[in-house]
């Protein structure tokens, strides 16, 4: 598994990484103070052409951790699916921006700007910052009048290589490429509006290199490419299989009946079978996910994932559903089990109160449902919901929680 | 507090250490940038999280509130994320990286000798036409900022480094209402 981003907590205990946090906003507040971000006429000359910094420090700054974050995950040190990518609520998203940027051309600031301001006696950072809280406070206080809109048009974990269909290393050139246009643009304008002279040509030597490091970076990205899920899987197939075979995640019935029941867990039932058998018999809540869609799903099931989830992937017997719990293991999604002898498994143990549904006379092979329903029924059958209170059933308790490791609900979250 | 006059000549002691160091230039906007981007991978690099300002201050307020009316926050769901029962909203990283933000501005702003009570303004407004816009400029900002569930910060540069298309969207959006209401209050800074 990639070594990062770090499992905090564990290394360095709630203190420890909250110390972390603090030095990473220390060195944010220094960048922003040397780049002159505490100055609100500096921030404001942006909306007139006069000053581009704002412009030339963020898309820098974007670019540059873009490269960087890319190149790392495509060598496979930082693992994509554990940092924090906001998820998209297009239309609030946008209103919110257009509201934002009002506030930026009345007050001079945004939020973390205002904030060195602040910290540097700028008295105008000070009454902006407390604005800001006192919107953030009115905010609070009205959003139960509009919930609806505001989560309104969300697409998860949306990223721009998923919307253009486009491969990572082709997005990043074309971000770099646009940022280096709009650099050279917001130049021109400076030029126009602000007076300003052109850049010392002592400097242009640093400028090349500047340049080509980012567009050398950028092909880097390309050649070094994103690691498939198999890929993934490889890297990790020694010390997984070993649990596999030892197993250690293959959870009985009465496990799951009990979790199941059990309040300080959130068990998400996954049934990687066909249509057909999903529709004859499923356990109820269970959700219909067929193994070529697992590796799509993981996105959004990252971001339901709380500290108390668990993932139990079921499928007729075990065959399909350890190649599912292959492939969400390898996407890093947390606390993933497989449910022992699968559904049949699960039949012979809380089926047979019904008479109806019996096994099949010859069993018909793996993977398939061993027993006979005489018509669909869903999860409309007591086996498919079981009283956990009327179940005394043995077996070793499997399931031990992560701790969580990654992103923990976003910058601003 | 002191109230000590940047221009007096005889400070002394800690007052010379805070206010006496000779103001020096910004860096070049594109080192700053690159600055930016090394410490925005590092956080996502160790943490898996991006940079965030308005989240933490958020907190800041879910706190006074939960202080003040704690069954408020109860039946708001919004704060009750953060703030319900015995849940304390300071617990959160975004709280401490906000105060570290606070902490890297000053220690900055005093290394390069740019620690000074004033007020920038354009030409042709009052400071105290300035501290208002200030304030609701400021409202305006955080109201948005939680719309959008992240400010400049959390989603256009957080967002934006990691291709999220929403925070790209949310990007263009602010520099746009920026853009489209500029002239229409260029006396505030022109």
């Amino acid at each position: 598994m990639s070594p990062f981003p770090l499992p905090l907590d564990a290394m360095f205990g709630h203190a420890g990484a909250y110390f972390i946090y603090m030095l990473i906003g220390f060195a944010f507040g220094y960048v922003l103070e040397i780049s002159g971000f505490a100055i609100s006429t500096k921030l404001a000359a942006q909306f007139y052409f006069k000053d581009m910094t704002v412009l030339k420090v963020m898309f820098t700054g974007i670019i540059v951790a873009m490269v960087l974050i890319f190149l790392a995950t495509g060598l496979g040190w930082l693992d994509y699916n554990l940092i924090w990518v906001n998820p998209t609520y297009l239309w609030p998203g946008i209103v919110g921006g257009l509201i934002m940027g009002v506030g930026f051309i009345v007050g001079g600031f945004c939020p973390g700007t205002s904030l060195v301001s602040a910290a540097t006696f700028k008295i105008d950072g000070i009454f902006f910052a407390v604005g800001g809280l006192f919107g953030i406070f009115l905010f609070g206080e009205t959003v139960q009048s509009f919930e609806t809109f505001w989560n309104s048009s969300y697409f998860g974990r949306l990223t721009l290589m998923d919307w253009l269909g486009l491969p990572t290393g082709v997005v990043v050139i074309g971000v770099v490429l646009m940022a280096l246009f709009m650099f050279w643009g917001g130049e021109q304008l400076e030029r126009i509006f602000g007076g300003q002279p052109q850049p010392q040509s002592q400097r242009s030597w640093g400028r090349i290199a500047g340049v080509a490091t980012l567009l050398a970076g950028a092909l880097l990205v390309v050649v070094v490419g994103q690691p498939t899920t198999q890929d993934k899987w490889v890297r990790l197939a020694s010390e997984k299989e070993a649990l596999l075979s030892a197993r250690a995640v293959q959870i009985h019935p009465g496990e799951l009946l009990a979790s199941l029941a059990d309040d300080q867990l959130n068990v998400i039932l996954l049934d990687v079978r066909d249509e057909a058998d999903y529709n004859l018999f499923h356990l109820r809540r269970a959700r219909y996910l067929p193994l070529n869609k697992v590796t799509a799903t993981v996105p959004d099931l990252r971001l339901e994932a709380g500290a108390n989830t668990v993932y139990v992937v079921m499928s007729n017997d075990e065959r399909a559903a350890t190649e599912a719990w292959k492939l969400l293991v390898a996407e890093s999604v947390p606390n993933v089990y497989i449910l022992e002898g699968g559904i049949n498994n699960w039949l012979t143990v809380f089926g047979h109160d019904d008479p109806a549904v019996q096994p099949t006379p010859t069993p018909p092979g793996n993977e398939s449902l061993q027993f006979i329903f005489a018509s669909a029924v869903g999860d409309r059958h007591s086996a498919a919901d079981p009283d956990a209170h009327h179940y005394e059933l043995e077996y070793t308790p499997k399931i031990k929680l992560e701790l969580k490791r990654g992103a923990s609900g976003g910058g601003c979250g | 507090m002191t109230t000590a006059v940047v221009e007096d000549p005889k400070r002394r002691g800690w007052r010379a250490v805070l206010w006496g160091r000779a103001e020096k230039p910004y860096v070049n906007p594109y080192v700053g940038g690159a600055l930016l981007g090394v410490v925005l991978f590092l956080s996502f690099f160790l943490t898996g999280n991006g940079l965030g300002a308005s989240g933490g201050l958020n907190r800041y307020v879910v706190y006074l509130q939960d202080l003040l009316a704690p069954e408020h926050v109860d039946r708001v769901a919004y704060l009750l994320k953060m703030a319900g029962g015995d849940k304390n909203p300071l617990d959160d990283y975004l709280v401490f990286m906000t105060l570290g933000t606070l902490l890297g501005g000053f220690v900055s702003g005093w290394q390069h000798g740019r620690l000074k009570f004033e007020t920038n303004k354009g030409p042709q407004i009052s400071v105290r036409t300035r501290w208002l816009m200030a304030f609701v400029g400021g409202a305006i900002m955080g109201y948005g900022a939680r719309f959008a569930r992240g400010c400049t910060s959390g989603q256009a540069l957080s967002g934006g480094a990691v291709l999220s298309a929403g925070s790209w969207a949310f990007m263009f959006a602010v520099f746009g209402g920026g853009y489209a209401l500029a002239y229409f209050v260029r006396r505030l800074w022109n």
